[in-house]
C-alpha cells in the first residue's frame, strides 16, 4: 500500500493559458505530491480540464512551466511524457477489441508477445475484466469501457495518471461503486492520480487533497476535511456542501481570540483558526453548516447559543430531515439537518422552535 | 382527400417510366437477334456479346478506360484524404475558399472544364494520351472523394487520436493504426465512386483522349455505323450492370462509415452530460 510522500511529482509554476480572449488558466501554482490522489474541482469553464491537458501535453502553456518527476516538460510531447490520460469519452479504439486496446501502448516498446499477453491479463484482472480479452469495443457497456480505458492507461506504468471526469458518463449507482474502486485501485498501484471533476461529493470521497478552481485560479488547495470545515471564501463554502450565511461584523482580532457580532447569534468569541483567511476588522460573512445546528425539541435541551425560528419547509430523507427555518435577522431561511433517531418527531411547517449551536462551529468567511 | 395521393402516384409512375424505360431498351436489344434496333423483336441471341470479344479497338479502349479509372480513383482518393484530413483537423488561412475551389468542379459544366484543359495542355505542348484524361478525371472525381472523406474524418472522435499519442504512439503511427482504419470504409467508398464516375465519363475524355480512346469515346464513335449498334447495346448493358454493382458497393461502405461514426458520437454525447 502506497502512501503519499512529501516529494513533489508534478510542479505547476505560474502557468497561464488563453484561448483567444479567454484566460482559461491564469497563473496557477501548485505542487502535486508523489503517490497522492489529487483532485481539481470546479464548475464547468473554471479551467480544470485545460490544466489537465497542459499536464498531459495536449496544450502548451503561454507562460510558466510544468515539471513532472523533476523534468521540465516545456519541450516534451504527450507521447514522451510519463503521464497517461483517461478521457471523459474513454476514447476506446472502436476497431480494436479489449485486449488490443489495452496492449496498444505496449506494442511499440519492444516487449515480447508473451510478456504483453501476461501484462494485459494482469491489468484486466486489476480492473475486474478478466476473460473479456476478445470482446469487441462496441459490445462494452459504459462501466466496462471505463475499466478498459483505465487498464489501457495503467499498463503504461505512468508516473501520473490523469482522469478527466471519468465517472460523469455513468449512472449514479455505478458511479458510487466506481468511486470506491478507483480509490482502492490508486492505493494498490500507488501511482499519483490527478482527477478532474465538477462533483464535490466525488472529490471529497476520493481525494487526499483538492484544489478548488474558479475562473482559471486555484481558490483553495486543502484536504477534504479542511476544505469542508475551513473554507476560505463564501464562494468555496457554497460550492462544497451546504452552508448557511449570516452577515456579521468582525470587532477585534487578537492573537488568541476573535470577537464577532454574528447577527441573531449575538456577540461571539471565537478561536483564531475559525477564520481560515486572515481578515481585517469590518463586515464579514459568518458561515455555519446545517449539521452544526440543532433543533431543541424540549425545554430541557440547552445549547451554548440559542435562537428561535419558524419552520418554513421540511424535507424528509429517511435517515435525515432537512428543515428550512426562518430566523429574525437572517435574510435567507436557514437549513438545519437532523438525524432521525428513535423517538424523535418530525416538526411540521409553521411550528415555532428553538435552534441551538456551539460557537466553535461558526466560520468567518470573506 | 383520396385524389391527391392518386395524382401523386401517377406522377411518380410517369417519372420512373421516363427515367428508366430507355435504359430498359438496352438489355432488350442487346439480346435481340436483329441488326436493326426496332420492334418487333426477332429472337434471342448472345451473338452481340460474343462479337464484342473480337473487336480489337474495343479491347484496347476497355484497357484504356480501366487504366484511367483505376489511376484516377486512386489519385483522387489520395488527394481527397489529404484535403479532408487537413480540413477536418487543422485551421489554416484561406481554408474555406480553398475547400470551395476544390469542390467547384462539381458544378462547373464539364464541357468548359474539358475545353479549358485542352487549350492549356495544347499550349504547354503536352501530347494527348491516357494521362491527360486521368488529369481531367482526377479533377472531376476530387469533389466526390472529398465529400465522402470529409464526413468520415469529421465524424471521427478527436480523442481517439489524442489517446493514441498519449499511449506513446507518434503522429505517423497514429495515422496508420488509428485514423486510417477508422476512415477506411470512406476510402473504399471514395475509390469505388471515383472509379465509376471516371469509367462512364465522356465529355472530358472526348476532349483529352488523343488517340488512346476510352470506352465511352469508343461507343460514341461506333454510333456512326448502324451495323455496330446492337454491339453497342450489348456493351452498354455490361457497363450498366458494372456501374450498378460498383455504386451499390460504394454506398454500402459509405453507410458503414457513417454508422461507425454514429456509434462513437452517441457515446460522446453520453459523456457530455456532465
Amino acid at each position: 500500500m502506497a502512501k503519499s510522500t512529501e516529494s513533489p511529482m508534478v510542479e505547476i509554476n505560474a502557468v497561464s493559458k488563453s484561448f483567444g480572449d479567454v484566460r482559461a488558466v491564469d497563473g496557477v501554482d501548485a505542487v502535486i505530491r508523489e503517490g497522492e490522489f489529487f483532485s481539481l474541482l470546479g464548475p464547468s469553464g473554471c479551467g480544470k480540464t485545460t490544466l489537465l491537458r497542459l499536464i498531459s501535453g495536449f496544450e502548451h502553456p503561454d507562460d510558466g512551466h510544468i515539471v513532472i518527476a523533476g523534468q521540465n516538460m516545456d519541450q516534451v510531447e504527450p507521447n514522451h511524457r510519463p503521464t497517461n490520460l483517461v478521457f471523459q469519452s474513454y476514447a476506446i479504439f472502436p476497431h480494436l477489441n479489449v485486449e488490443e486496446n489495452v496492449a496498444y501502448g505496449l506494442k511499440r516498446n519492444g516487449v515480447s508477445k508473451d510478456e504483453i499477453a501476461e501484462q494485459v491479463n494482469e491489468m484486466l484482472t486489476l480492473v475486474d475484466l478478466s476473460g473479456y480479452n476478445k470482446r469487441p469495443a462496441y459490445a462494452l457497456s459504459g462501466g466496462q469501457r471505463q475499466r478498459v480505458a483505465l487498464a489501457r492507461a495503467l499498463i503504461m506504468k505512468p508516473k501520473v495518471l490523469l482522469l478527466d471526469e471519468p465517472l460523469s458518463a455513468l449512472d449514479r449507482k455505478l458511479r458510487e461503486q466506481m468511486q470506491i474502486e478507483l480509490r482502492g485501485l490508486q492505493r494498490t498501484v500507488g501511482i499519483t492520480f490527478i482527477l478532474v471533476t465538477h462533483d464535490q461529493e466525488e472529490a471529497l470521497t476520493m481525494s487526499d487533497r483538492i484544489a478548488v478552481m474558479f475562473d482559471g485560479n486555484i481558490a483553495q488547495l486543502a484536504t477534504p476535511q479542511e476544505l469542508y470545515s475551513r473554507p476560505k471564501t463564501r464562494r468555496i463554502a457554497s460550492f462544497i456542501g451546504v452552508m448557511n450565511f449570516v452577515e456579521g461584523t468582525l470587532r477585534k482580532v487578537t492573537a488568541k481570540t476573535l470577537e464577532v457580532e454574528a447577527g441573531p447569534f449575538g456577540k461571539v468569541t471565537m478561536a483564531p483558526d475559525q477564520m481560515p483567511a486572515p481578515l481585517e476588522p469590518g463586515a464579514v460573512t459568518v458561515g455555519i453548516r446545517p449539521e452544526m445546528l440543532t433543533v431543541l425539541f424540549s425545554a430541557k435541551e440547552k445549547a451554548e447559543i440559542e435562537v428561535t425560528g419558524v419552520i418554513t419547509n421540511t424535507a424528509y430523507f429517511g435517515d435525515m430531515t432537512y428543515y428550512s427555518v426562518q430566523i429574525d435577522g437572517i435574510d435567507e431561511d436557514v437549513t438545519v439537518s437532523m438525524r432521525n433517531t428513535a423517538g424523535r418527531r418530525v416538526l411540521a411547517v409553521g411550528e415555532e422552535t428553538r435552534i441551538g449551536l456551539g460557537r466553535e462551529s461558526l466560520i468567518i468567511l470573506s | 382527400m383520396r385524389g391527391a395521393p392518386r395524382t401523386f402516384t401517377i406522377f411518380v409512375g410517369l417519372y420512373l417510366v421516363f427515367l428508366y424505360a430507355p435504359v430498359l431498351l438496352l438489355p432488350i436489344f442487346a439480346f435481340n437477334d436483329s441488326a436493326i434496333i426496332a420492334f418487333p423483336l426477332r429472337g434471342f441471341t448472345l451473338d452481340w456479346f460474343i462479337g464484342l470479344a473480337s473487336e480489337t479497338t474495343l479491347i484496347v479502349s476497355v484497357q484504356n478506360s480501366l487504366l484511367v479509372a483505376i489511376v484516377a480513383a486512386v489519385l483522387s482518393t489520395c488527394l481527397g484524404v489529404l484535403a479532408s484530413r487537413a480540413s477536418a483537423r487543422f485551421d489554416y488561412p484561406g481554408k474555406k475558399p480553398i475547400m470551395s475551389f476544390l469542390m467547384l468542379p462539381l458544378v462547373l459544366p464539364e464541357i468548359i472544364v474539358g475545353v479549358s484543359l485542352l487549350i492549356v495542355l495544347v499550349q504547354l505542348g503536352v501530347s494527348l494520351n491516357v494521362w491527360t484524361v486521368i488529369l481531367g478525371h482526377v479533377l472531376i472525381c476530387m469533389p466526390f472523394s472529398i465529400a465522402i472523406l470529409l464526413s468520415a474524418f469529421n465524424n471521427m472522435d478527436r480523442n481517439l487520436e489524442e489517446a493514441s499519442l498519449d499511449l506513446g504512439a507518434n503522429r505517423r503511427e497514429t495515422f496508420f493504426k488509428i485514423i486510417l482504419p477508422l476512415v477506411m470504409p470512406g476510402i473504399i467508398s471514395s475509390l469505388l465512386i471515383s472509379f465509376t464516375i471516371s469509367l462512364d465519363e465522356f465529355i472530358i475524355a472526348f476532349f483529352l483522349t488523343g488517340t488512346d480512346t476510352t470506352l465511352p469515346v469508343y461507343i460514341w464513335s461506333q454510333l456512326r455505323f448502324p451495323s455496330k449498334l446492337p454491339g453497342v447495346m450489348a456493351l452498354g448493358f455490361i457497363m450498366l450492370i458494372l456501374s450498378l454493382i460498383l455504386l451499390t458497393a460504394g454506398e454500402y461502405f459509405r453507410k458503414k462509415s457513417a454508422r461507425l461514426a454514429s456509434t462513437e458520437t452517441t457515446l460522446n454525447k453520453d459523456a457530455d452530460h456532465g
